[in-house]
């Protein structure tokens, strides 16, 4: 059991970190995780609060799965995945519920929710019970950076189009000291109804999607001419 | 004996002269009447709405094209934006500031019809998606009507105070004025009978020629109707879709209102009210989000008739007709999957036709 780390290669740590920010992004590239996603990007902060939960359940169900992986048989991995999986979101619950209680008033009815969040069984399954314990929880640490990250792009996305502030309520969260972040950018607007609504939601991340891809493209072009003036320069 | 170009020389050398710019000329003609019935009833703001919204749309089109790279002349002289803009202004309240109509433009234009691949591509119709959008975004703009105020008629507001009301965001509580399907489900929601609201707001004459309350090119019946029958003897739709969509809502209507007159009313009540008519011949008919199939056109259309008629009898708003076309178009490629067209030498189901016994193949 010792060995395992031994015989396979060693952990590509840069690789991990990339994939999970932006090659494999939960929502970018795996389009997992939509319902939470749409439900409370509303606004930036509850996408950032609800990015930060779900990461500190990734964080930790990477760890701890990674340490059982070689107990656990097969035939019963999915079922041990969910009940650790629920442990620490029940966990999470709470300690929002304490410390956190006017962002749980908000979040309430999803952090519950985030048990079922598909992409974090999905790297239970699919990483964390393959790899060592410290890439796993690194695995795990990335891959709900990356899925704050959109979290917070979509929600601050919808809330300027929405209702034309940014980081709304952010001191609920962060705290007094935090208060500066909360903006006004768009005075006396009437409001854009349909973004803060599920179908905005939609609309919204079909146009980061797009935006993400054409990111993808520009950069492959680029390395591409890189490429060929590097050839030609070696010719 | 030479051979030179035979194609040139081979028949048949009929040709029928369709394109998509004369298709939409033709609908513009027959749109035509009804909108400047709409345009004179309501005076100066409906027409700078009308161009407001028009402008906007051809304006996203250039844009849209010029970000996805395509040719933005030939795309934007086919005249579907231009028909977008105008048939989205024509389900406009006809006082709504310009801004209702140039973001309704923007999202006809860029998101339900340029993001999905421009021209031919979309799978909703682009003038209802902004219709539904604004409804929900703008509930207050979007359920503000105006009485009729007739061009040059002595309440009417000059070119000068039009400007006010579309540009400048004048308010014009004066002129306020609920439509026929809006007062009456206030009214019903109220307790009243039909026998007594109805003969207030509606009478025959005045339903079908359109002197009501209404969105800008939604209330002359008799406008509408004479333009959907020119389009249907043009042959740039068919009869289908819009008989069919008349007929289950004449029905459904007369069924009800047999079990009970005062909660139900009848069926010319409905087919001359609110966006039936325009939407019968001019919305559900687009040739984009409809079936492809007679068969399927005429469930498409079925469908059609009978959501606008639940959403306008038992839903949450009095008027059906945006959301119950979005709601069909949404069922197309369904519809389209089951019910294909049969191919030439096959039967309905793809099999190959039998040949009949007294034929004898050869093997």
């Amino acid at each position: 059991m010792s060995t395992d780390t031994d015989t396979k290669p060693k952990t590509n740590w840069g690789q991990i970190a990339a994939d999970g920010f932006w090659g494999n992004n939960v929502v970018f590239a795996q389009l997992l995780a939509l319902c939470p996603l749409l439900a409370v990007t509303g606004t930036a902060t509850n996408g950032l609060g609800m990015g930060l939960a779900t990461t500190a359940v990734m964080v930790a169900s990477g760890l701890l799965i990674a340490l059982i992986r070689n107990l656990v048989t097969p035939e019963v991995r999915i079922p041990i995945f969910i009940l650790v999986i629920a442990v620490l979101v029940t966990l999470v619950d709470l300690a929002m519920n304490a410390w956190l209680h006017d962002l749980h008033k908000i979040l309430g009815l999803f952090i519950p929710l985030i048990v079922t969040n598909c992409a974090i069984l999905g790297r239970a399954e699919s990483f964390a019970s393959r790899n060592p314990v410290g890439a796993s929880a690194f695995d795990g640490l990335m891959m709900g950076v990356g899925f704050t990250f959109t979290l917070v792009v979509l929600g601050g996305f919808r809330e300027i189009i929405g209702s034309g502030t940014l980081f709304a309520n952010a001191s609920l969260l962060l705290g007094q000291g935090m208060s500066f972040l909360e903006m006004t950018l768009i005075p006396d607007y009437r409001g854009f109804l349909l973004a803060i609504l599920p179908p905005g939601g939609f609309i919204a991340l079909g146009f980061i999607l797009a935006g993400k891809r054409l990111i993808d493209t520009r950069i492959a072009e680029a390395k591409k001419r890189q490429d060929a003036g590097a050839q030609a320069l070696a010719s | 004996m030479s051979i030179e170009t035979p194609a040139a020389k081979a028949g048949p050398f009929a040709h029928e002269p369709v394109s998509i710019p004369r298709t939409m000329g033709l609908v513009m003609l027959a749109l035509l009447p009804a909108t400047l019935f709409g345009i004179v009833q309501f005076g100066w703001p409906a027409l700078y709405l009308f161009v407001a919204t028009i402008l906007a749309a051809i304006l996203a089109e250039a844009v849209s094209l010029g970000v996805a790279g395509k040719p933005v002349r030939p795309y934007l002289m086919d005249g579907s934006a231009i028909l977008t803009g105008w048939l989205l202004a024509m389900t406009l309240p006809p006082w709504a500031p310009w801004w209702i109509g140039a973001v309704g433009s923007l999202l006809a234009i860029v998101v339900a019809k340029q993001v999905f691949g421009g021209i031919g591509q979309n799978l909703f119709n682009p003038a209802m998606v902004a219709r539904v959008a604004l409804l929900i975004t703008f509930p207050l703009e979007m359920t503000s009507f105006t009485v009729p105020t007739p061009l040059f008629s002595a309440h009417a507001p000059g070119l000068l105070e039009s400007l006010a009301i579309t540009f400048g965001g004048q308010g014009f509580d004066a002129f306020s004025g609920a439509t026929v399907l809006g007062h009456v489900r206030t009214e019903l929601g109220q307790g009243h009978g039909l026998s007594t609201i109805l003969p207030e707001v509606f009478g025959p004459f005045s339903g079908a020629i359109g002197t009501v309350a209404g969105s800008m090119g939604e209330t002359s019946g008799l406008l509408l109707l004479g333009g959907g029958i020119f389009l249907i003897y043009k042959r740039i739709i068919s009869w289908h879709i819009p008989v069919t969509m008349l007929a289950t809502i004449a029905i459904l209507a007369t069924g009800m209102h047999l079990v009970d007159p005062e909660h139900y009313a009848g069926p010319y009540y409905h087919l001359v009210s609110g966006a039936t008519l325009l939407g019968a011949f001019f919305i559900a008919t687009d040739l984009v989000t409809s079936p492809v199939t007679r068969r399927g056109q005429i469930i498409f259309a079925a469908g059609c008739g009978l959501l606008i008629y639940v959403i306008r009898t038992w839903a949450g708003y009095p008027e059906g007709v945006a959301f119950a076309v979005l709601l069909m178009n949404a069922c197309t490629p369904l519809i389209d999957h089951y019910v294909k067209p049969r191919v030439y030498g096959r039967d309905r189901r793809g099999q190959p036709i039998e040949y009949a016994n007294d034929v004898e193949v050869k093997p």
